[in-house]
């Protein structure tokens, strides 16, 4: 549609700051709120029963304890977030583990260029794995200074603040590298492979 | 199956008062695809200067109408398109929509049932779609709605709802009113809590398809009920909206 369609009538009472404007992808508005947006219930797993673990793609792993995971060395994250529902939320305060930090601890296999979030729940995602590198991705504990909430998916939570929050997996359990890309969840319904905000991919073929 | 979802420009066929903060508007599609009861559609408002916005807004109509769709909307106070859409467009006027979009929380007859359907205020939207869906088709799977309003004044579809609920096709309505009842009320006036559930849903159990919608809190509370009272969470499907969650 180049011819530029105008809705009559329609001025835009909501519009954002100037310094806001450019923190604010396509077809995003801001909110204050945190609201709450999962498939189904909210999981609860007892601390005691938790794992993190990381599975390469040539079949090594390593696993870690809830107590074992609050050992790592954490980071302070100060993160915009994107929902693909429209709405953004800025300067979002978590703390956790860089996913630079736990893909140290382990042998990677090379061949492993894909990525895929599995949870509580039954929840996947996936994404080409340089997407959770560089310092681009965390595994939060806490949300503004507080345990993560379940409903926002604690005891923990995957971040990738880059790409629209349904690939920040909510009560995740672990990271499976692979050599091949395997749409996740909401990816194999209708919602964009990559999901970029700023490119506004929200659904398939966008 | 891939096809992009492209912006199309509707026009705005009918518009009906539901409740006194809720409109239907029925729009005509130049494009229109079947959807599958449950899934949304996506509107787009465009400024004189290029600004827009965009939300998403659940289809209430059941996809056997061909060439429309109806979508019910709230206003919300602070709402930047839910208010253009209850104070300024008019029968005639064009509007940008794409869909239909989401795969998960969707039921089709064909899928069986029995169907058991929790809404907590506009979520009733959605399952509106599913209910009208199940009557046009035929279907008779044993089907419970569970529907939360403020007031008997803030029930959507109520007059279709009522004419439902004096069939005998296996679908039964139960309402709960939280803040005011109707004269000489003797059913549900509190908030859903699990002893509700399981009066409601007893028949259907061990394993109904869920559909629960409406605010936040309202489904966790309910999600974490229906655990509680046995339903497996893979058959909850939910649908939340925060105070500018999911519409607005």
């Amino acid at each position: 549609m180049s011819d530029r369609f105008v809705s009559r009538g329609f001025t835009g009472k909501r519009r954002q700051k100037p310094e806001a404007v450019e923190r604010v992808p396509p077809g995003q508005y801001l909110t204050d709120d945190f609201p709450v947006l999962s498939a189904g219930p909210t999981p609860r797993t007892a601390l005691y029963q938790w794992t993190f673990t990381i599975e390469g793609a040539g079949g090594e792993s390593i696993h870690w304890s809830w107590q074992e995971f609050l050992q790592l060395p954490a980071q302070s994250y100060l993160v915009d977030i994107h929902c693909v529902t429209k709405w953004t939320k800025l300067d979002t305060r978590w703390e956790g583990v860089s996913i630079d930090t736990l893909l140290e601890q382990i042998d990677l296999d090379p061949r492993a260029v894909y990525v895929t979030a599995f949870c509580d729940g039954g929840y996947t995602t996936n994404m080409p794995l340089p997407d959770v590198l560089n310092g681009r991705a965390f595994v939060a504990y806490r949300y503004a200074g507080q345990p993560l909430a379940p409903e926002h998916g604690g005891p923990a939570r995957l971040v990738v603040p880059h790409l629209y929050f349904w690939k920040s997996a909510k009560w995740v359990r672990g990271l499976r590298l692979m050599e091949k890309d395997k749409p996740g969840f909401w990816e194999s319904l209708g919602y964009n492979n990559r999901g970029d905000p700023w490119k506004e991919q929200r659904y398939w073929g966008d | 199956m891939k096809q992009p979802i492209t912006w199309q420009i509707a026009a705005v066929k009918t518009i009906q008062q539901e409740t006194p903060k809720v409109k239907t508007l029925t729009l005509r599609l130049p494009d229109w695809i079947p959807h599958r009861p449950g899934q949304h559609y996506d509107l787009r408002l465009t400024a004189p200067d290029g600004y827009q916005a965009q939300r998403s807004y659940s289809i209430a109509s059941e996809p056997e109408r061909r060439g429309e769709i109806d979508l019910t909307i709230e206003r919300l106070e602070d709402g930047e398109v839910s208010t253009y859409l209850h104070d300024v467009i008019q029968v005639g006027d064009q509007i940008e929509v794409r869909g239909p979009i989401g795969g998960y929380f969707v039921w089709e007859a064909k899928l069986g049932g029995p169907l058991l359907l929790i809404a907590g205020g506009s979520g009733v939207v959605p399952l509106m779609a599913m209910l009208r869906h199940r009557a046009t088709s035929g279907s008779q799977v044993p089907t419970r709605l569970l529907y939360s309003s403020r007031t008997p004044e803030d029930v959507i579809y109520a007059g279709q709802l009522a004419r439902w609920q004096a069939l005998t096709d296996g679908l039964k309505i139960f309402h709960t009113f939280t803040r005011t009842q109707p004269a000489n009320w003797a059913g549900y006036a509190r908030r859903i809590d699990s002893e509700m559930l399981r009066e409601v849903a007893h028949p259907l159990l061990p394993a109904p398809f869920t559909f629960v919608c409406g605010p936040t809190p309202l489904v966790e509370a309910v999600a974490n009920g229906l655990v509680q009272i046995g339903v497996p969470p893979e058959r909850i499907r939910t649908e939340r909206f925060g105070p500018t969650g999911g519409s607005g």
